[in-house]
């Protein structure tokens, strides 16, 4: 679970201690997942063209959102569904807790669904005594450890099995040895009394077919379906940019999605619910709720490269290809989204005041908007954000520290202006030379020593503009 | 042909051996460079930090500097280039700053995109004896889409014996205003980059952007490397035993 951050999310504090270990488990499983990713891609030559198409039709339906939430709304109904329209993750959580209060519930199982960590929908419903269990393996055991995802895709990416095993043994009271099949099997046990006993199943949803009013959910464990279909109650929260207009989008879309996300041609299980059980015979819930989830959508859509935004479906890739992501893991993002498209969700979410540290958290190396299915303009968006921090805008004030301004100020009008460029450029030389030791200065005063804290400076040589004019006399 | 040097603030207070060997280069393939003096910074540290009031008087006082000519900008930066390409962007559509900006835009080139792309060269005529590997610069390979014109320009150099670096394409951890605002990331990501560089054998990593080359070559100098941190332009301008 991962409640909402309501402090200024700290990535610097966070990231300056960081264990060895953090790196190392994460390199390798995202490396794995991008060599598949890479391989699937290669076997589509197609793939440019199909990054595009989905682009445009992300986009396309971004921009006629209102139209295509209202057919989704009517099919919705139309198939059985009990539709809700929740404006923030409050209005959300009432909703849910409200249908579990009115179907007596007491035990939920749960799918992974990045809508209800972004609502921190569980502890919501714990909190009002319903108990709730996790059913995806990686969310299941992170809800043992008591933290939220470490990753989009892969929420315990971070935690060796050494450490899960540890886990299980304080948690369950159960020994395990550190094998990954023996983990798997104590948990599926576990999960098994889980989905006969919950009253209530809760799952988010990857896409929202609006001309049929479909969900679609993809998983690759079985216990979405679990939950879906053996509990009486089903209850979907969707994020409204959840939408595509129809199947033949959505076939795009998951072409798109698997492959980037986990490198496979199609997720294990691609589930399709189009309302509850209609007859005695049928599989499904007897009662489907969706909850329809703004919580500051509409305000991102108003402005074409904010919209672009929400065109992400969740697939993981900026992260598995992401340098700083792979270095500090999910939680330096201080929120239940990281990697690129959490360093520039976050801060649209909950405001630059909450995230100004999260834009800066790149080095704008362009690795995850190349990757990107659906061309999200991740470096495009992160300057955006960088500028809501230092000049604000229309809808937010400027946050960034006096330090940073006046550096930012007195270095445009230092480099700006050519005598004093010049003149910098001649004095440096000399005014170094108390802290040079050869061809290098060790070590400089705060806050540049937070450059040679890494590695030393290069001294400032400039001699071009001489060697010109001596170059062109000599002609 | 003429063309107008846009040295950038970074080449020309710490590279100032690149800049020449830039300049000699260009005339050795014919070419008359000339040089604006007014020139400064091009504003990219201002615009990629958030700070486009900034970015925009410098990026002003850039087109002014460079309007004068109608010849051709060379720069041996990739990021600085971009940062030239976005200027559109900081002027209002219409008007006359935002015209001129798309017009000088166009006519900016980085000197392997120069080279490879508009000239059609590939081989400079260089002589380097030596074991070489590359780093490939973010804003070289995706910021401008050159994927492999340093590398044909580099295979084309008599001699030069080239080792694939592992990771090749992957950030050294710079990112400007990301490397003071996060050093133990930064560091963390250079570090990465120095082990597989130590790790090629090669004696020269060779690096076609100051800024990462800056940072490679003071990453290469902490671990005790004694590999040779190089702008690819001086390797391109080598006639010999460099
Ligand atoms: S921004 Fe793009 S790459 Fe990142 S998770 Fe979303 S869809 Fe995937």
């Amino acid at each position: 679970m991962s409640d909402t951050p309501t402090t200024p999310i700290e990535f610097r504090r966070y990231t300056q201690n960081l264990s060895p270990a953090i790196p190392i488990a994460i390199q390798q499983a995202t490396g794995q997942f991008f060599e598949k990713r890479n391989a699937r891609v290669a076997e589509l030559p197609e793939w440019e063209l199909l990054r595009d198409v989905g682009h445009r039709l992300r986009l396309h339906t971004l921009e006629h959102l209102d139209a295509y939430l209202e057919q989704a709304a009517t099919s919705l109904s139309a198939a059985g569904v009990q539709v809700h329209w929740a404006m923030n993750g409050a209005e959300a959580n009432a909703v849910v807790l409200d249908i579990a209060r009115q179907h007596n519930v007491k035990t939920i199982a749960k799918v992974k669904s990045m809508a209800t960590e972004e609502i921190a929908l569980n502890t919501a419903l714990q909190a009002a005594g319903f108990q709730i269990t996790e059913t995806d393996l990686g969310e299941f055991i992170i809800q043992l450890a008591g933290l939220g995802p470490s990753h989009i895709v892969v929420p315990a990416v971070h935690l060796k099995k050494e450490e899960i095993a540890q886990l299980f043994k304080e948690k369950l009271g159960v020994e395990a040895p550190p094998d990954p099949e023996q983990l798997t099997a104590i948990a599926r046990a576990r999960l098994r009394e889980v989905f006969l006993a919950a009253d209530m199943g809760i799952s988010g949803a990857n896409f929202l077919v609006a001309e049929t009013g479909t969900l679609v959910m993809v998983t690759n464990e079985g216990n979405g379906r679990m939950c879906t279909t053996l509990p009486d109650l089903h209850v979907a929260v969707v994020a409204i940019d959840k939408v595509v207009p129809d199947w033949e989008s959505l076939a795009t879309l998951l072409k798109l999605l698997a492959r980037s996300a986990t490198g496979q041609k199609l997720s294990t299980y691609t589930n399709f619910i189009t309302g509850p059980r209609k007859t005695k015979g049928e599989h499904g819930p007897r009662e489907l709720h969706v909850v329809l989830l703004d919580n500051g959508r509409s305000r991102m859509l108003a402005s074409p490269l904010t919209r672009e935004t929400l065109k992400c479906i969740r697939c993981g890739s900026c992260l598995n290809v992401c340098p700083v992501y792979k270095q500090v893991g999910g939680y330096a993002y201080g929120w239940f989204i990281s990697g690129p498209i959490g360093a520039v969700l976050t801060p649209q979410l909950l405001g630059t005041k909450i995230a100004a540290e999260l834009p800066y958290a790149s080095t704008l190396c362009g690795a995850c908007a190349e990757v990107c299915p659906v061309k999200v303009p991740l470096l495009d968006l992160l300057r955006h954000l960088r500028r809501r921090v230092a000049e604000g805008d229309a809808t937010t004030t400027p946050i960034v520290s006096p330090v940073l301004r006046g550096v930012a100020r007195g270095s445009a009008i230092a480099l700006g202006t050519p005598w004093l460029y010049r003149l910098g450029a001649r004095l440096m030389p000399l005014l170094q030379v108390p802290v040079r030791r050869g061809n290098w200065i060790p070590s400089l005063p705060a806050p540049l020593n937070r450059w040679t804290m890494v590695r030393p400076f290069m001294p400032f040589r400039a001699r071009f503009r001489r060697w010109w004019k001596h170059h062109k006399k000599n002609e | 042909m003429h063309v107008q040097l846009f040295i950038t603030c970074l080449g020309e207070n710490f590279f100032p051996e690149m800049l020449e060997s830039m300049t000699t280069l260009l005339e050795r393939l014919g070419i008359t460079p000339c040089f604006p003096s007014e020139q400064t910074c091009c504003g990219q540290p201002q615009y990629n930090s958030g700070f486009e009031a900034e970015a925009r008087s410098m990026a002003r006082r850039w087109m002014r500097t460079f309007s004068h000519s109608d010849a051709p900008i060379i720069s041996p930066s990739g990021s600085c280039v971009e940062m030239v390409r976005h200027y559109p962007h900081l002027f209002p559509e219409g008007s006359e700053e935002h015209t001129l900006a798309i017009e000088l835009a166009a006519r900016t080139f980085e000197f392997t995109e120069f080279l490879v792309r508009q000239l059609g060269v590939t081989d400079v005529g260089a002589h380097f004896p030596h074991r070489v590997t590359y780093h490939a610069s973010c804003h070289l390979l995706r910021g401008l889409g050159l994927r492999d014109e340093a590398k044909r320009l580099l295979a084309a150099v008599r001699d030069l014996e080239f080792i694939t670096l592992t990771e090749e394409e992957t950030c050294c951890g710079f990112g400007g205003i990301f490397s003071v605002l996060y050093p133990e990331v930064s560091g963390a990501m250079l570090e990465n980059k120095v082990r597989h560089i130590i790790a090629s054998g090669a004696e020269y990593v060779v690096v076609g952007e100051a800024g990462c080359l800056m940072n490679i070559a003071g990453g290469l100098h902490k671990a005790g490397s004694a590999i040779h941190p190089i702008h690819l332009i001086e390797v391109l301008a080598a006639q010999g035993g460099a």
